[in-house]
């Protein structure tokens, strides 16, 4: 199952500069698990541990065709074959 | 170095004298590679705070989207402090995440009283890079976009 996974600059370290890659998985935490095989450290970039249970980091938004992740689910949105994923880190600071 | 033309530049200084004393944010996009700031877009504070900014993560979507579709990139990343200097605090640095980006603060401390009066003080307006936590200064150079004649 082949999910189009977009990419940011900051994160591209990690896909030898590819803007996007490849995935499979039939739910966002699978996905990125697949992610991490071949990209291993970028899972960690993605989401942390947050009081025993992983959770996508605070400053990262993931938005399944178009729609923000935390509003379908989280780690835990459904995903299927030609989904698009795109990972955007927050544009923030104080 | 940060080039940047008048009308860019002023635009940002409006922007963030009106959002005051809320901090102002914002980006200029421009041709991926070129590094000229050529397109400003104001965007919305979804924070509406004094000390924080962050943009509407389904406005940060959208703006993603439209540059990729013009091939442009975040030029300028801009924001405002609003009652300390014009330098990257410890969470600016922290969430910098466009390392070809200029960092742009402007500081506003000076314009307005404790009331929120108007003082017309002098408006900082400084450029930075932000790598891996490494804050660089960088010059900033106004232009005025008029054609030089030969």
């Amino acid at each position: 199952m082949a999910i189009e996974v977009r990419i940011p600059t900051i994160l591209r370290t990690y896909t030898d500069g590819a803007k996007a890659v490849e995935a499979a998985g039939g739910t966002l935490s699978e996905l990125i698990d697949d992610l991490e095989g071949n990209h291993p450290g970028i899972k960690d970039r993605l989401v942390e541990d947050k009081s025993g249970s992983i959770d996508l980091r605070r400053f990262v938004n993931v938005y399944i065709n178009d729609e923000d992740v935390r509003f379908i689910g989280g780690l835990e949105a459904e995903l299927s074959d030609g989904d698009q994923v795109v990972v955007l880190p927050a544009v923030a600071g104080g | 170095m940060l080039t940047i033309d008048q009308e860019i530049h002023d635009a940002i200084v409006a922007h963030a004298r009106r959002d005051h004393p809320d901090e102002a944010c914002g980006v200029v996009a421009g041709p991926e590679g070129s590094d000229r700031a050529e397109r400003f877009i104001p965007m919305v504070n979804a924070a509406g705070s004094p000390t924080f900014y962050e943009f509407d993560s389904t406005e940060l979507f959208q703006l993603y989207k439209e540059m990729d579709a013009r091939d442009e990139e975040p030029v300028v990343v801009y924001h405002s402090h609003t009652a300390t200097e014009a330098y990257p605090s410890r969470t600016d640095i922290d969430l910098a995440s466009e390392p070809n980006a200029h960092y742009v603060l402007v500081s506003t401390r000076e314009l307005f009283d404790e009331d929120g009066g108007n003082i017309d003080g002098p408006v900082e307006f400084r450029s930075y890079r932000i790598i891996d936590g490494v804050v660089t200064e960088e010059e900033v150079t106004i232009t005025t976009g008029e054609k030089s004649t030969p």
